[in-house]
């Protein structure tokens, strides 16, 4: 990997033109629905248990897909198995098949590092190393083979512009990114997947842990994402998924099970789901 | 909701303050205590020590049997014994640690029956671990009596020590940072080297400062091992004796030695809190340097 432009092309480079985030009653579906990736069948169980079973769905080439639906039913362990994350879970165990543009990702040919190179993710809780805030980014660029140190200064600093940090941090790269906010904390975690130049971003309640302005700043960057990275995201406020989603995916636990009951453009699943379940969780009758 | 007892301001204290009072005494008083007992152990190994200490105390040999002359080759051989103990604990008991805190699967038989039997050891006599060396080392290997025999001999004793310490320490490192480093693609080994050892580093250098105090107060295992011989050691294979046995011989065996007995334990005291204090700051600067919290 050499290439040297920011993480973050200008608005021009997107693939897809006519692209409205948010208004998601009147905008186009985002994108050509090209299934980015296709996920068939997919089951996790740790040990015995069996958490989520027979999910299938295409997530969509450059737009945001929001995975809804109560604690416990199986989003997160969703989220992990598609960059393999669940291979570090001892006695967790997943089936069914998940392909990235088309190539399978449990194919033991694949190199789960370089899979997840391409597949970042994004926590909870905001996960900065107890580095330095340019280490944070200068570890990751050197860890996978960016040996120029320039590039690397580039990189940094463009990928800091693009999530909104560099400003706020510019005068003081070396100082410690735990000393950071939390909602800059978590931008910083994001520039650190970025940095990678991920194809997919793949984020658990990226803002559910920080306060409702800094909130606010991280979804209008993830927002500013779609188009160009594919993004999947797990979220328990339904005025944020209804706001940047443009599919949403809705998983239930039926029978102690997690299971994906409905999956569609996100204005239909929330204006008009087809199955009652839906209905119910996103007017706020159950859930 | 009602509260059942009216608040009343102007009420005395009651039988239950005077049961704090008295608590906060007692923990006082415990605490008190045990420094007292480090104080009166340090004010008479001074009064008793430093008359005899000096510079060439430091540097001469030792003359009839320790009563008169210095302690020169004693601490050369102290020091070559802890080297060559920690050179070969620190990796061994690292690479443990970090097998055990992150490679071992959680709860697996494999990893439990390494804790048991670091456990049983940590609780062996140093006695047995003198034996053992001797058998082992300076018999079956053929190393004799010397400062190599002495020290594998220290690092299999201090092993269990910091192993477990080292290992609590890398345990409690945030799952967040593996998660974090592996979500990033990164290797077990970029994560372990530039994240979880640098966040570990106090814990680290907590264990091995433990093994080495450990190490410079043994006598035991050094007996069989190391040897008496109070020459300067030629090298690595000759015996030398180590300051902990010297004050031993002096004090038990050699009358008259209650003098350099003194002084040479408020050397060894010394000694421990200067390379306390270094292995501490090491630790500092060379791991905990990268390593930033607010």
């Amino acid at each position: 990997m050499t290439r040297a432009t920011p993480p973050i092309p200008p608005q021009e480079a997107t693939r897809c033109v006519p692209y409205t985030v948010g208004d998601v009653f009147e905008g186009a579906p985002c994108c050509e629905p090209r299934p980015h990736l296709e996920i068939r069948d997919l089951s996790v169980a740790y040990g015995e248990r069996p958490v989520l079973a027979g999910v299938s769905l295409d997530i969509p080439r450059g737009c945001i897909t929001a995975l809804i639906g109560p604690s416990g039913c199986g989003k997160t362990s969703f989220l992990s198995a598609l960059n393999r994350l669940t291979d570090l879970i001892a006695g967790c165990r997943v089936s069914g098949e998940v392909r990235l543009d088309g190539a399978s990702v449990f194919d033991p040919a694949v190199d789960p590092l370089e899979l997840r190179r391409h597949v970042g993710m994004i926590f909870q809780r905001p996960n900065p190393f107890p580095l330095s805030i340019r280490r944070n980014l200068d570890m990751p660029l050197k860890e996978h083979g960016v040996r120029r140190r320039g590039e690397r200064e580039e990189r940094i600093e463009a990928v800091l512009r693009g999530v909104g940090l560099w400003d706020e941090v510019r005068d003081r790269l070396d100082a410690p990114a735990l000393g950071l906010s939390g909602g800059q904390q978590q931008r910083l975690c994001i520039a650190r997947a970025l940095v990678l130049e991920p194809d997919v971003l793949l984020m658990d309640e990226p803002c559910s842990a920080l306060d409702p302005l800094a909130s606010a700043v991280v979804e209008e960057l993830i927002r500013g994402l779609a188009g160009r990275r594919t993004i999947v995201i797990v979220t328990h406020n339904l005025a944020q998924a209804r706001r940047i989603a443009n599919y949403a995916a809705f998983f239930w636990m039926t029978e102690r099970v997690g299971k994906l009951i409905e999956f569609g453009q996100s204005r239909k699943v929330f204006d008009a789901p087809t199955h009652s379940l839906t209905a119910a969780y996103v007017s706020g009758m159950s859930g | 909701m009602r509260s059942s007892t009216p608040y009343r301001a102007a009420t005395r204290p009651a039988a239950r303050h005077r049961g704090d009072r008295l608590f906060t005494l007692a923990v006082w008083a415990a605490a008190g205590s045990v420094a007292g007992v480090f104080a009166w152990l340090l004010v008479d190994l001074v009064t008793a020590g430093a008359g005899r200490l000096s510079w060439s105390f430091l540097v001469a040999a030792p003359e009839n049997a320790g009563r008169s002359g210095g302690i020169g080759p004693i601490l050369v051989s102290t020091l070559a014994i802890l080297a060559v103990a920690i050179a070969a604990a620190l990796p061994l008991g690292l690479g443990t640690a970090i097998w055990l805190a992150d490679f071992a699967r959680r709860g697996s038989r494999a990893a439990r029956r390494v804790r048991l039997a670091l456990d049983v050891l940590a609780g062996v006599p140093s006695i047995m671990f003198g034996l053992f060396g001797n058998a082992l080392f300076s018999v079956w290997l053929g190393l004799g009596f010397s400062i190599l025999s002495g020290g594998l001999t220290l690092a299999c004793m201090v092993l269990p020590i910091l192993i477990r310490s080292a290992e609590m320490g890398l345990a409690a490192v945030p799952d967040d940072w593996r998660r974090g480093a592996a979500a990033l693609g990164l290797t077990r080994a970029a994560a372990l080297w530039h994240v979880i050892l640098p966040a570990a580093a106090p814990a680290l250098s907590a264990g091995l400062m433990l093994g080495i105090g450990r190490a410079m107060a043994e006598t035991a295992a050094l007996i069989f091992t190391s040897g008496y011989v109070d020459r300067l050691p030629g090298s690595l294979l000759d015996s030398g004796r180590a300051l902990a046995v010297h004050i031993y011989e002096l004090s038990m065996n050699v009358t008259g030695g209650d003098g350099s007995a003194y002084a040479s334990a408020l050397v060894l005291i010394t000694l421990l809190l200067v390379i306390n204090g270094l292995a501490a700051q090491l630790a500092e600067r060379w791991l905990g340097r990268r390593i930033t919290t607010s």
